[in-house]
């Protein structure tokens, strides 16, 4: 029996002898150069409770880091962990077989995510999961609330108050929006921003039933109520790019900025003076659900050809606890798509509220798997239609021909 | 005998000639023979699937929604050729008439009109699109305070004037490009021919036309075949004035942009598609290598040796 004692505890240190010995060196890829101080704090925390475990942090262009990512991929050049974008273009990495399939076994902690994180991050085909959810982005109005105030303005509740704040502004010698749409993806940005309430749950669940399309009634109202709205964003507006437009709202000649949640790390940073509020814009009736358009951004996953699984898997762990969501939420000032993480920041805390109440960002969740994409589709539909080129109900119908090249319900009986 | 001879030589001209072989097939030849190879392969994102023939050409030429971009950008290509032949040639060939003619303050201006070719084009591009800014650009507001606001526009946002607008652009930018080429052919021609026209005739446009156009054929030869080559692979100045779209919905596409954005995917709307991505770069550099050398041959038979 001692033998068997002595045995047991033998074979316990040398096995903890090895954890504490267990050395690694991973490197982790990002486009999020502006957080490398934050990461490497990070990393930090991560190797006090994994000794051994050292993550180097390197990022790359954000525009070009899917090209990047995917060509070291290729070459077999690859990092150990990195960050990934989602829906498509997780579908690009894991197609391809570069990324190390997750599942609740490896990290368990993952059960509790909301399905909507999970999808963001799981290859259709497969339905396998790739990266654990990092954050999430939401659609929604930016407001400066000291112009709000000074002009007497609340968050509008239905769609006729939304228009009588503007023309107040406007009277008061202000610019209403900051949005311009030069830049192609704003006019996809502003729809879900600015009409998801109108568009409404219902016709989200039609959509993704298949009962539906962008024909739908429902959805060229939206449109209609877009282009009625568009009256109150600056003069030539359809002139005007994201830089100029951001610029307009933080020097505080405008007084509201449709667009991502993701504009207020941004904003806050540009104008430390400025103070932001955000609510969702309304729908057309005050009884309407008031929706934000929500999608993840991003998340973390590792190479499938990694030198060291175990040290990896140990760090997507780590990045799914609720521990690691709390410092990424409190330092990074982001959505965690961690679940039971609370903000710090008032203005995060109303977004996550927000978040209670929302459609997915559908062109960007639902309609970026195939050629043309919803998002192509809408951004020139959008142009179109603010530029007077085109109606709601012809926009709706080029999303509606347009996707049924490649997706199935739209596809002609 | 003989052979044994030469060894010693064919050595030395085989070290010479082979590192300089290896390197362009290695940095060169390779890269674009593989990439020809590329465009018959289906990619599933980065990773090859199978070999499809011409599957990927015909999707870019023929299958929606590809063949659309196609035409649409390929024709915005043929536009800006012709635009900048006019705005950057022509006009250059004037400004080097001028300056060769040293019209008062010739010096000056020599200087003043090759400054801009040694900016970056992302520099000239965002110095463009502030000019172009709706509210606070230097057009609008120029236009505004001589009372013709009604013709301020926003220029980069409306789809009947954003390609033009960067035409503009690109032809300040390079203008100083040809103007300097024409003019050192201007300034080759001998003065005895010269010499001879002032007793035939006064008038300028005889001597320009007739004279000067004819005699700097290979300053032509060369800027027309640059051009080409310059406005079938344009993308700097598109891709920082109107985005990797071609924005307004695609008003401002071009093949380069296209090329790009279908290959390696845009952060903002698609994700890649390798498989047209390379075909469409093998369609471009067809295209832009056969009809480049055409241009060449044709435009080099109306050079006359001085």
């Amino acid at each position: 029996m001692k033998n068997i004692l002595l045995g047991a505890t033998l074979t316990l240190a040398t096995l903890l002898g090895q954890s504490a010995s267990f050395a690694a060196d991973l490197t982790f890829w990002t486009w999020r150069q502006e957080d490398k101080a934050e990461y490497e704090k990070f990393f930090k925390d991560f190797a006090k409770t994994n000794p051994g475990i050292s993550i180097k942090f390197e990022a790359f262009e954000a525009t070009s880091y899917n090209t990047v990512l995917s060509t070291a991929l290729a070459g077999g050049k690859g990092p150990d962990l990195m960050m990934t974008r989602t829906y498509g273009g997780i579908e690009s990495l894991a197609g391809a077989g570069y990324l190390m399939p997750l599942d609740k076994t490896k990290v368990p902690a993952v059960a509790g995510f909301s399905p909507a994180a999970l999808a963001s991050e799981t290859m259709r085909s497969d339905k396998v999961l790739y990266a654990v959810p990092a954050a999430s982005q939401t659609m929604l109005v930016v407001y400066n609330k000291e112009i709000f105030d000074k002009n007497g303005i609340t968050e509008p509740k239905d769609w006729a108050e939304f228009i009588a704040a503007c023309e107040k502004l406007k009277a008061a010698g202000l610019m209403p929006f900051a949005n311009g749409t030069s830049t192609a993806w704003q006019n996809e940005t502003i729809v879900s921003a600015l009409t998801s309430s109108i568009m409404g749950k219902g016709f989200y669940e039609d959509l993704m039933a298949g009962k539906t399309d962008f024909n739908d009634p429902r959805f060229v109202t939206a449109l209609g109520k877009l282009k009625e709205i568009s009256a109150y964003f600056p003069d030539g507006f359809i002139g005007l790019d994201y830089a100029s437009a951001q610029q307009l709202f933080t020097s505080g000649m405008a007084a509201m900025f449709a667009g991502g949640s993701f504009e207020i790390a941004n904003f806050a940073k540009q104008n430390k003076d400025l103070k932001l509020g955000v609510f969702a814009a309304p729908g057309l009736k005050a009884e309407d659900e008031k929706l934000v358009g929500l999608f993840y951004d991003s998340g973390f996953a590792a190479n499938a050809k990694t030198a060291q699984p175990e040290a990896a898997v140990k760090f997507l762990n780590y990045a799914a606890s609720k521990e690691f969501g709390q410092v990424f939420a409190n330092n990074l000032n982001n959505i965690s798509a961690v679940p039971g993480v609370t903000f710090d920041s008032p203005l995060l805390a109303k977004v996550a509220d927000l978040n209670k109440h929302s459609i997915a960002y559908m062109t960007l969740v639902n309609f970026r798997y195939g050629e043309p994409t919803g998002s192509n589709l809408i951004q020139a539909g959008v142009q179109k239609l603010l530029n007077g080129q085109a109606t709601p109900a012809e926009v709706g119908k080029s999303m509606t021909d347009g996707l049924s090249a490649w997706y199935a319900p739209f596809k002609k009986k | 005998m003989l052979s044994s001879k030469l060894t010693g030589r064919n050595l030395w001209i085989a070290a010479l000639v082979v590192p300089p072989i290896a390197f362009m097939s290695l940095f060169l030849v390779y890269p674009i023979l593989s990439a020809f190879a590329y465009a018959f392969y289906e990619w599933k994102g980065l990773a090859r699937g199978e070999f499809i023939w011409f599957e990927n050409f015909h999707r870019v030429l023929f299958e929606f929604p590809f063949s659309e971009r196609t035409i649409n950008a390929f024709s915005h290509n043929i536009f800006v050729f012709f635009a900048l032949m006019v705005l950057q040639n022509g006009v250059g060939f004037l400004l080097a008439y001028c300056l060769w003619r040293e019209l008062w303050g010739a010096r000056f201006h020599r200087v003043a009109v090759f400054l801009p070719v040694v900016l970056s084009t992302v520099i000239v591009g965002l110095l463009w699109k502030l000019f172009l800014h709706p509210l606070f650009g230097a057009v609008n507001v120029s236009l505004r305070g001589m009372g013709l606001g009604f013709l301020a526009q926003p220029w980069l946002g409306q789809d009947s004037t954003a390609l033009m607008a960067i035409i503009v652009a690109n032809a300040w930018h390079m203008v100083g490009f040809p103007t300097l080429v024409f003019l050192a052919g201007m300034q080759r021609i001998p003065s005895e021919i010269l010499d001879a026209v002032r007793m035939e005739t006064e008038s300028e446009w005889v001597k320009m036309s007739k004279i000067v156009w004819p005699l700097v054929a290979p300053s032509a030869t060369v800027v027309f075949t640059l051009l080409f080559v310059g406005a079938f692979n344009w993308f700097e100045l598109p891709y920082v004035m109107g985005g990797i779209d071609g924005s307004p919905h695609g008003a401002t596409d071009v093949l380069g942009l296209y090329f790009y954005r279908t290959a390696f995917g845009s952060m903002s709307a698609s994700a890649e598609n390798f498989g047209p991505g390379s075909a469409l770069a093998v369609l471009i550099f067809l295209f832009i290598a056969v009809v480049s050398s055409v241009i060449t041959i044709r435009l080099r038979k109306r050079e006359i040796q001085l």
